[in-house]
């Protein structure tokens, strides 16, 4: 590591080389998140038969971890790299051990390990295997051979790579406190965010209204459940995302009673199946039109039809 | 000739715990595969790391050995006609055995002729049978199972390459789109990628490439690299042997390395600081020639000593990273009181279905104060042991134990402590969670113990009241594992507790003390006294306790463990003496014919007006003797009591018809009898025991 790349750099050099590996780039998806795997562009795209290969920044929301600016590792937002490779290539590992090179962290300079680290999201009804990637002891990297997801068995089976961009960054500024990172030349992190963390950590733990909290979960899951029926996937899947940040919101606030909990999550998860489904069986609808092989697609469309 | 043949399963990391488990179960495969295949092999070694699994096989035999057999064929007269042409039978036999009617011959059997072929089968090459490891490979199981890329297999991590080489031949097969060669992969880093001339040349070809394959030389070496950083600093340093494994598990190339933190941070408890390293990090913490903690770790890389400055920099921060957590969780958690805490229970969920922790310890609260008061504690260890039921899961709401989860219970006597507990208080909070596995030490204070057996026992009814009874292998809840704590405290302390009726009252008394939720578990009394006389079973089975004795200690009516155990160990005594075994069926006698009397407890006056024989008034006089002190003595004293009734019994049989055709003399002669059955049953189960 001869230069401290900034943040934006290490954004960009990631964005660069995954786009040569054959990823699109997509952009941040615009509704609040807890994790970059809940963008439609993974969660939606991992289901069916279809391939997908994307990367993209993701801005993930977890108000329970808000620390107010205070904490040097814990944030109400950290930003996840998220890529997502359907079928999972089998140079997987190593287009990852690549990508680290082009961020100028030679492995044979530093200690890197893949740590077994199975993933679940029960929430969204997600099961994955995999590894933690640990860079000097750090967990830098969620590394995921996606299962199960909305409830559905995974067939070709997706690998998702997480970079956790705060931590990978860190270490390769040599920063111990997120807030002291260089975004670009001249602004740090906190310039940017430390107010945000503070203000989001005093509304999630303080100033949230629960009962509008309650109500719009309610009238979320009304609607998603409405639009399900009606076909329509992807404005049904933005209530879902919606739902799952109010709840987060809620528990957050201590507003949500243990035995409500697993009720609520239980309803979020119902809501995430019903779409998987929805999801393949729209695709199935349109063809499956990124499958460029087409026997294989006639073969997969004539399936469905004997199915029905 | 004697050959070597290496199988090779390359795969993407293994979870570490994993590793050798799965060598073992290859290793096993492939030596029952080549017994059943009848392929002789000298030695079977295995190798393994976290991308390979593989074992090399020396001195194989170059096939399996031919078969020579005699196969019968038709009789003479269906073989031949009456001119002696053989028959389409005999060359359709001969055919279809592979051979031609030249090679049959005749042998009687009871005075009939019958064809006979001589057989030789060749058993198959060496090289045939090894193509048939394919199929050993891919029947392998793993705790965790996962598909990849568009494949429907499943294995434990992604076959990335396959070697399968017979001396310098490989034996071609694939799985899925890997196929076998004479290839094989170094160190990730380290390493390049390897071609083997020789099967042998295996361990050697991948030392050279950074790759010690040997598990066991790989140990070794960490181990005495971790002495010498220990002996060269002067730290005294014992290295945990499940983090060896582990950490043996997670490197092909180890380097063992030390690296320091901030002195500051020792003011942490010694578990905070070793649960940092030892789990989290996997480091092997250090200790001074007095035993204190130093500030310093070792940990181990996957690779050489080449820019290890990076690697020891990086190791420190992060745990830097976490201790600076857990002394802020430290500082922060000792700001509030105990009793806030216990507050937030209120929103810490025991089980959806049942209760929050706090709705837990009420529950907790009134079984403890009721063992404490059998028990006989005094009254300022009966204040101890509710305050203890009371608060003993604070420690879950504090931000230490929400970070190390692992700690709770230690951290929960620590911050009580801090708190101004009385220590016996806080020693109950970190016992109570013992014994933690089956083996697992047990408590040792007197509110720890009752607590811990509070504590499991209300764990144990309340999943039973909801109907999440332990079934088959679907104990997720290890309630097996809390029932045997129960039962390896209560023989630890000699306790004598009512715990097998305690469905019953444990019902009345959650009632009694208006506790919410309530629960009623009645209906699963007998289920509950089961489950925990299963647990008693198993301690002795543990202990080589003949089955017969185990059965007839535990299918007493005894409500009372400890009783159950005196009773095993008491006939476990009394067995070996004499006219033991004439006393045993005495008493088994009475317990049959007794069976044929249905009266309730209260009925079993025997009325001596009755009496027709002295043999009636001596059984009489002594059964009501020994009915007096019988509740209050030991149960050795009992068993004793009830086997010297011999004389008196037999005597009882000899002079008396016992169904009398006398209804009143019947029924007296019955209620005698059962008075006494019931006594026998209260100790144990005579009739299970296997006297010869």
């Amino acid at each position: 590591m001869t230069k401290k790349l900034p943040v934006q750099e290490i954004i960009l050099t990631l964005q660069k080389y995954w786009s040569q590996q054959g990823c699109m780039l997509m952009q941040s998806y615009d509704t609040e998140k807890g994790a970059g795997t809940m963008s439609p562009y993974t969660f939606l795209r991992a289901i069916g038969p279809e391939p997908w290969n994307a990367a993209y920044v993701e801005p993930s929301r977890r108000p329970a971890d808000g620390r107010y600016g205070d904490n040097p590792n814990r944030l109400y937002q950290h930003h996840q790299f998220q890529v997502i490779m359907k079928p999972s290539p089998d140079n997987i590992q190593e287009l990852y051990l690549n990508s680290l090179r082009e961020l100028g962290i030679e492995p044979l300079e530093h200690d890197i390990r893949f740590v077994e680290d199975n993933w679940e999201n029960p929430s969204m009804g997600c099961a994955g295997v995999g590894w933690e990637v640990w860079l000097d002891g750090m967990e830098v990297t969620q590394f995921t051979y996606f299962q199960v997801v909305g409830g559905l068995q995974m067939d070709p089976v997706a690998a998702e790579v997480t970079y956790g961009l705060e931590r990978l960054s860190q270490y390769i500024q040599d920063v111990n406190n997120v807030f002291d990172l260089e975004w670009t030349d001249g602004v740090l992190y906190g310039d940017i965010f430390k107010e945000p963390e503070y203000e989001h950590s005093k509304y999630s733990f303080e100033m949230s209204n629960q009962e509008m909290l309650l109500q719009f979960f309610e009238s979320y899951e009304a609607e998603a459940q409405r639009l399900i029926k009606a076909g329509l996937v992807h404005p049904a899947y933005d209530y879902v995302l919606k739902c799952s940040h109010t709840f987060n919101l809620l528990d957050a606030r201590g507003a949500v009673s243990v035995t409500e909990r697993a009720g609520y999550l239980s309803r979020i998860r119902n809501l995430a199946r019903m779409i998987a489904r929805a999801f393949v069986a729209e695709r199935k609808k349109l063809g499956f039109p990124l499958i460029k092989d087409e026997a294989k697609r006639q073969a997969l469309l004539a399936d469905d039809k004997e199915e029905k | 000739m004697a050959h070597s043949f290496l199988l090779e399963i390359g795969v993407e990391e293994m979870p570490a715990h994993v590793v050798t488990p799965s060598i073992e179960q290859l290793a096993q495969r492939v030596t029952k595969y080549l017994k059943e295949q009848r392929i002789e092999f000298g030695e079977l070694k295995q190798y393994a790391t976290p991308r390979r699994l593989a074992i090399l096989l020396t001195d194989l035999a170059d096939k399996q050995p031919d078969i020579d057999t005699e196969v019968k064929g038709p009789a003479k007269k269906i073989a031949q006609d009456a001119d002696g042409n053989w028959t389409k039978a005999a060359i359709g036999f001969t055919r279809g055995q592979g051979l031609s009617v030249d090679d049959i011959t005749f042998k009687e059997i009871k005075g009939t002729e019958y064809v006979y072929v001589e057989k030789h089968i060749a058993g198959k090459t060496v090289n045939e049978v090894l193509s048939g490891l394919k199929d050993i490979i891919m029947a392998m199981n793993f705790p965790t199972m996962m598909k990849w890329s568009t494949h429907k297999f499943e294995f434990v991590r992604p076959i990335k390459w396959l070697v399968a080489l017979l001396d310098s031949q490989v034996i071609p097969f694939s799985i899925l789109n890997v196929a076998t060669g004479n290839q094989t992969k170094g160190h990730r880093f380290l390493g390049h990628d390897i071609t083997l001339n020789q099967a042998t040349d295996y361990e050697g070809a991948l030392e050279h490439e950074f790759v010690i394959a040997d598990q066991d030389a790989r140990k070794q070496l960490i181990r005495q690299q971790i002495e010498k950083i220990a002996t060269d600093n002067k730290w005294h340093v014992q290295p945990d042997e499940d983090l060896l494994e582990e950490v043996n598990n997670l490197v092909e190339w180890p380097t063992a390395f030390s690296g320091h933190f901030d002195e500051k941070y020792l003011e942490l408890p010694d578990e905070v600081l070793i649960t940092s390293m030892k789990d989290h990090q996997r480091f092997f913490f250090a200790r001074d020639q007095a035993g204190a903690l130093l500030p310093n770790f070792i940990s181990v890389r996957n690779g050489n000593d080449q820019f290890l400055d990076n690697v020891v920099r990086g190791n420190e921060r992060v745990l830097t990273a976490r201790l600076e957590d857990a002394q802020f969780f430290y500082q922060e958690d000792q700001q509030v009181t105990v009793d806030e805490y216990v507050e937030r229970l209120k929103n810490v969920s025991f089980h959806d279905k049942i209760s929050t922790m706090f709705e837990k310890m009420q529950r907790v609260s009134v079984l403890a104060t009721m063992f404490g008061q059998q028990l006989n504690l005094t009254d300022n260890e009966l204040a101890e042991l509710k305050r203890a039921s009371q608060i003993y899961k604070f420690d879950l709401t504090t931000g230490m134990v929400g970070e190390f989860a692992e700690l709770q219970g230690v951290m929960g006597e620590k911050y009580a402590l801090l708190k101004g507990e009385p220590a016996a208080v806080a020693t109950a909070i970190r016992e109570h969670y013992m014994p933690i596995s089956a083996e697992g030490e047990l408590p040792e204070t007197q509110i720890g113990s009752i607590l811990a057996i509070a504590d499991k026992l209300d764990s144990i009814l309340s999943f039973f009241a909801v109907g999440m009874i332990p079934s088959g292998s679907n104990d997720p809840y290890a309630l097996r594992r809390q029932a045997f704590g129960i039962v390896r405290i209560i023989a630890d302390k000699q306790w004598h507790l009512p715990l097998l009726n305690i469905a019953s009252v444990f019902s009345d008394a959650m009632k009694t003390a208006s506790v919410v939720p309530t629960f009623d578990v009645t209906v699963h009394a007998n289920e509950v006294s089961d489950f925990i006389k299963d647990r008693i079973k198993q301690l002795f089975s543990h202990q080589g306790i003949r089955h017969d004795i185990v059965e007839a200690a535990t299918e007493s009516t005894q409500s009372d463990i400890e009783n159950v155990i005196e009773a095993q160990q008491a006939i476990d005594t009394a067995k070996n003496t004499d006219g033991f075994k004439a006393s045993v069926e005495a008493l088994t006698r009475v317990m049959r014919i007794s069976k044929k009397a249905d009266f309730a407890e209260d009925q079993l006056t025997v009325d001596a007006k009755l009496f027709e024989n002295p043999s009636e008034i001596a059984l009489h006089d002594q059964v009501a003797a020994l009915s007096d002190h019988f509740a209050a003595q030991s149960v050795t004293a009992k068993l004793t009591g009830l086997l010297d009734l011999r004389t008196a019994i037999d005597a009882y049989f000899d002079e008396n018809m016992i169904m009398a055709d006398d209804e009143q003399v019947r029924d007296n002669r019955l209620k005698q009898l059962k008075k006494l059955s019931n006594m026998i049953l209260s100790v144990a189960n005579l009739d299970a025991l296997i006297v010869k």
